[in-house]
C-alpha cells in the first residue's frame, strides 16, 4: 500500500538514474574532463519514463557539500544495503541519505565543533567513549578509502561496484572488526554510518534526506503535527499524511 | 583585575528552576537579586521551529557546548580519568531555564523513607543491611516538614496527577488531574491491577488543561506532540523557569538577569563569601560582583566544582571519609525493563508527552520487603508514552539484524507495535564515588573540569534484576505476543549510551557538619552567607526523577535566604 504510493507519487530521477541514462561510466578515475561534462549534462531535462509524471522542479539539495564524487559513490551503496529498497518502499539511496550525510559532515557535525576536542589524548576504557583526535569527517574519509581498499583486495573492485550481497560481506567485516584498520576501528566507523544512515531517513526533509518524507510515511510517522489531543486516547492506529518543518504554520 | 560592580543584596550563579524559584521568591520579599547566567536568553517564540529530531535531540541544541566545558570519568580512582568528549550518558543544560527546559517534566515527592533512609533501614534490617562502603545518610530533614515546600512547588508548576497510594501523606490533592490515558497505559493499569499492584498516573508537569497559577501566571493545556525532552516547549504547556517563576521575579523590577555571564569563583575570606568573579563571555571581561549572598544554583557539577575552584568548604577525600564537597555522587540505576512487541496491535506510539505515563511504587523505597533481598531501595515502575521519534526508535525483536532487509522490515512492522515497562532504579552513595577536581584536563577558561569516580555496584545489579523480573511479570500480563525481553544485565557503567540526567550529590545536605556541606535550609555550614541550591544536596539518588524534590528544597531555601537575612547572621535553625 505504502509502496504504491511510492511509485504513484513523483520519485525524482535520483542521481544514479540520471548517470545510468546519460549514459556515463564512472567506475574509472574521474577526471576533470568527466566532472565538467557532469555539470553541463545536470542542466539537460532529466530523462523521463514512460508513463511516469512529469518530473518536479529540480532538487538543488542535491549536491556535494563535502565528498567527492567517489567518496560519494561509496557511502550512497553501504546506505542503500544498510536500508535497502524493498517492497514496503524506497532505501537510503532514493532518500537521499548520502547526501545528508555529506551535508552534515560539512558542517559542525564534521568538525566536532560541539565537543571536547583538546588533548591530551590517550587511549581509554571503552565505558569512557570515543578518545580520538580524529574528527567524523576525516574517520569518514578513512573509512570510505578502507571500504575501496578491502574491496579491491578481495575482489579486485570498488566498493560500488560489487553486487548486493559481496558488499554486504564488506559491511560485515568492518561491523564486526575483522577488517583491522590501525587510525580507527572499523566496527566505530560502521556504527557511525549506520547510525547517519538513519537519520538521514528520518530527520526532517530539510536536511537533505527523507526525501518526500518517504521514511516517514514507510512507518507511519506523522512527522511534525502540532498537536495529539485527538489522537492520544484512540484505541485504533491513526494514520495521517505526513507534515515536515516546512508546512509548520500556527 | 576585575571590575568591581555595585554590590546587590544576592547574587544567584545560574538561572534554571533553582536560580528561578529562588529569584522569584526574594525579590517579592523587597531583595534586590542579580541572576548570573553562563547561556543565552530563552523565550517561547525559540520553539517555532522545535519538532525537529534531529537538531534538538541528535545535535543537543539546547545542551552544553562541550567543546568549552565537560567532565572528565573514571570507574575507579586506579584508572585515569579522560574527557567526555561528546553526549551520551547524561545531557548538561544551560542558557536561561537551563535543564529545566529541556526536562520531560516527570515530578514526584521522594519518599517518606528517603530522608531517613538510614535510620529506617537500621530499625527494619538491622545495622549489618547496610553494606560495607554504601554510605547512605539521613537528610537532616523529614518528608513531613518538607510537604509544605512541594505542595508549594506543585501549585506553581501545575502539576497534573492523582494521589499515589503509596506515597508520602499530601496535605491537598494535585492542582490539576491527570493527564489523558492511551490504550497502552489503559493495558498497563489493567495487569497490574489484577496483580494486585497499586497503579496511579504519573505526575506531570505537562498541564492535563489550562491552569494560573497562584501567581497569576496562566499556561494552556498539552497538545500530546511527543517533543518534550531535550526540547522546549512552543506551548508553555511543559512547566520550565522561563514561563513560570523568571517572569514573576522580573516583574518585580528588583531582578536582573545577566545572560553569557560565567561565573568563575565564589570570592571569599574563608568565612564568609564577599560575591563572585565572572566572566562576560561575550567580550571576555572578567567582573566582580559583591553581594550579601552568594547562592549557587547550576547543575549538580557545577556547584560542586565552583566550590571547589574557589577553594569554600572542606573537600572529600575519599581515602579516609573526610570532608564534605564532592561526596555521595550518586546517579540512577535505568536499564532494568521489559519490552513486549505486539503482532495484533498497533498503537499511536508517535502522540505522547514527556511526563503522560502510569507508575507503581510497590517495588520502590522500602515499600517492600528487603529481608532476603541483597539490596536496598527499589525503583519506580512506569509504562510511559512520551512519543516515539523516528530516529532514535528502531526496535526490533532480539535476534533481528541491526541492519539490511530484515532489520528494514522488522523496524517498519514494529515501529508502533512495541511496549517498554522500566524500572528507574534508585542509587546508593557509596565512599569511592565522588566528585573532585581533575588534574589535567582543564575549560576553555583553563580551569580544571570537574571529575567523576564512579561505577555501578552489586547492590545496583541485584536491584536492576529484581526490578527487571517485575517489569517483565507485567508485560506478559499485558499480553504481548510471545517475544518478551527482559534486560536484567547491568554492566559496568558506561558513559556513552544515554541513560538518565538525574546526576545527584557532591554538595549534599544533613544534620551535622560532619558529615554534610549543607544544613536543610542548604545553607553552608563553613560558609553561612553561601547557599547552594539543586540536586547537589540530595545525600543519595531515589528511584524517582529529582526535579520534585528539588523543587521543594528551592523553596525551603529561598525561606531560610529569608530567615538569615532577617536574622542579621548565624546559621539558620
Amino acid at each position: 500500500m505504502l509502496a504504491q504510493s511510492n511509485n504513484g507519487s513523483e520519485q525524482p530521477v535520483s542521481r544514479r538514474n540520471f548517470l545510468k541514462n546519460s549514459g556515463l561510466v564512472l567506475g574509472g578515475l574521474v577526471v576533470g574532463g568527466v566532472a565538467g561534462s557532469l555539470l553541463n549534462r545536470q542542466q539537460a531535462p532529466a530523462p523521463q519514463v514512460p508513463g511516469a509524471t512529469p518530473a518536479p522542479a529540480a532538487d538543488f539539495n542535491q549536491a556535494l557539500m563535502f565528498f567527492t564524487p567517489e567518496q560519494f559513490k561509496v557511502v550512497d551503496a553501504a546506505c542503500e544495503r544498510i536500508f535497502p529498497e524493498d517492497e514496503s518502499g524506497p532505501g537510503a539511496k532514493a532518500l537521499g541519505a548520502a547526501y545528508f550525510i555529506d551535508h552534515q559532515l560539512a558542517g559542525d557535525w564534521g568538525f566536532n565543533a560541539r565537543d571536547y576536542m583538546q588533548g591530551p589524548f590517550y587511549p581509554g576504557e571503552v565505558t569512557q567513549g570515543y578518545q580520538g583526535r580524529l574528527k567524523r569527517r576525516e574517520i569518514f574519509e578513512i573509512g570510505i578509502q578502507e571500504m575501496n581498499n578491502y574491496s579491491n583486495s578481495t575482489q579486485k573492485k570498488r566498493f560500488y561496484e560489487l553486487t548486493p550481497e559481496q558488499q554486504d560481506a564488506v559491511l560485515k567485516a568492518f561491523e564486526s572488526d575483522e577488517v583491522k584498520l590501525t587510525t580507527i576501528s572499523a566496527s566505530a566507523f560502521f556504527k557511525m554510518l549506520r547510525a547517519s544512515t538513519l537519520e538521514g531517513i528520518y530527520s526532517d526533509p530539510l536536511y537533505g534526506g527523507n526525501k518526500n518524507m518517504d521514511g516517514w510515511k514507510m512507518r507511519n510517522y506523522p512527522g511534525n503535527q502540532m498537536a495529539y489531543t485527538q489522537v492520544i486516547e484512540k484505541d485504533e492506529f491513526v494514520k495521517m499524511a505526513p507534515l515536515s518543518l516546512r508546512d509548520h504554520q500556527h | 583585575m576585575a571590575k568591581k560592580l555595585p554590590k546587590v543584596d544576592v547574587v544567584i550563579v545560574g538561572v534554571g528552576w533553582g536560580g528561578g524559584i529562588i529569584a522569584s521568591e526574594l525579590t517579592k520579599q523587597g531583595l534586590t537579586v542579580v541572576g548570573l547566567e553562563r547561556g543565552k536568553e530563552r523565550k517561547t517564540e525559540d520553539y517555532f521551529m522545535v519538532h525537529d529530531e534531529l537538531r534538538y535531540a541528535m545535535r543537543y541544541e539546547m545542551m552544553q557546548d562541550l567543546s568549552k566545558e565537560t567532565i572528565t570519568f573514571r570507574s575507579k580512582t586506579s584508572v585515569r580519568a579522560l574527557p567526555m568528549r561528546s553526549y551520551g550518558s547524561f545531557l548538561l543544560g544551560t542558557g536561561l531555564g537551563g535543564s529545566g527546559v529541556h526536562w520531560n517534566g516527570q515530578t514526584f515527592r521522594f519518599l517518606p523513607y528517603d530522608f531517613e533512609i538510614r535510620s529506617k533501614t537500621i530499625e527494619r534490617y538491622g545495622e549489618k543491611k547496610i553494606p560495607d562502603g554504601m554510605t547512605i545518610q539521613d537528610w537532616g530533614i523529614t518528608y513531613d516538614q518538607l510537604e509544605p515546600y512541594f505542595d508549594k512547588f506543585e501549585r506553581m508548576a501545575g502539576i497534573s496527577g492523582e494521589e499515589n497510594p503509596l506515597g508520602g501523606k499530601r496535605s491537598q490533592p494535585y492542582p490539576t488531574p491527570p493527564m489523558k490515558m492511551t490504550p497502552s497505559i489503559k493495558m498497563f493499569q489493567e495487569a497490574t491491577k489484577k496483580k494486585n499492584l497499586h497503579p496511579y498516573m504519573m505526575p506531570s508537569a505537562n498541564l492535563s488543561e489550562a491552569y494560573t497559577n497562584p501567581d497569576g501566571v496562566s499556561r494552556a493545556a498539552c497538545q500530546y506532540c511527543g517533543y518534550c525532552e531535550r526540547f522546549g516547549c512552543e506551548y508553555g504547556a511543559k512547566a520550565d523557569p522561563v514561563v513560570t517563576v523568571i517572569p514573576i521575579a522580573k516583574k518585580t523590577g528588583k531582578f536582573e538577569i545577566r545572560t553569557h555571564s560565567h561565573v568563575r569563583r565564589i570570592l571569599h575570606n574563608g568565612k564568609k563569601a564577599t560575591g563572585v568573579m565572572y566572566t562576560d563571555v561575550t567580550t571576555g571581561e572578567e567582573l566582580e560582583q559583591p553581594a550579601d549572598i552568594v547562592v549557587l544554583t547550576s547543575y549538580v557539577f557545577n556547584n560542586a566544582r565552583l566550590l571547589l575552584m574557589s577553594k569554600l568548604g572542606r573537600p572529600y577525600d575519599p581515602a579516609t571519609g573526610k570532608g564534605v564537597i564532592g561526596k555521595n555522587y550518586a546517579y540512577q540505576v535505568i536499564r532494568g525493563g521489559a519490552v513486549g512487541f505486539f503482532d495484533d496491535k498497533e498503537f499511536n506510539l508517535y502522540a505522547g508527552a514527556g511526563a503522560l505515563a502510569m507508575c507503581l511504587d510497590d517495588y520502590n523505597g522500602d515499600n517492600f520487603d528487603h529481608k532476603d533481598l541483597n539490596f536496598i531501595h527499589g525503583a519506580n515502575i512506569s509504562l510511559s508514552q512520551l512519543g516515539l521519534r523516528p530516529i532514535a526508535n528502531n526496535k526490533v525483536p532480539e535476534g533481528t539484524p541491526s541492519w539490511g532487509k530484515d532489520f528494514k522490515a522488522a523496524s517498519l512492522k514494529y515501529a508502533n507495535r512495541f511496549l517498554s515497562v522500566g524500572a528507574q532504579g534508585a542509587s546508593m552513595p557509596f565512599r569511592h564515588h565522588f566528585l573532585d577536581l581533575d588534574p589535567t584536563y582543564k575549560d576553555v577558561f583553563g580551569d580544571p573540569l570537574i571529575r567523576i569516580t564512579y561505577d555501578f555496584e552489586e547492590q545496583d545489579r541485584q536491584l536492576a534484576a529484581y526490578c527487571a523480573d517485575k517489569c517483565g511479570e507485567i508485560v506478559k500480563e499485558m499480553g504481548a505476543t510471545e517475544k518478551i525481553e527482559i534486560n536484567k544485565k547491568l554492566g559496568p557503567y558506561d558513559i556513552t549510551p544515554y541513560q538518565s540526567t538525574h546526576n545527584t550529590g557532591g554538595v549534599i545536605m544533613g544534620a551535622s557538619p560532619d558529615t554534610s556541606a549543607v544544613n536543610n535550609y542548604l545553607q553552608m555550614w563553613d560558609a553561612e552567607n553561601v547557599f547552594v541550591v539543586g540536586a547537589s544536596s540530595f545525600a543519595h539518588n531515589s528511584g524517582y526523577n529529582p526535579t520534585g524534590t528539588m523543587g521543594a528544597l528551592s523553596y525551603r531555601a529561598a525561606e531560610g535566604i529569608l530567615k538569615y537575612r532577617k536574622s542579621g547572621g548565624g546559621i539558620i535553625v
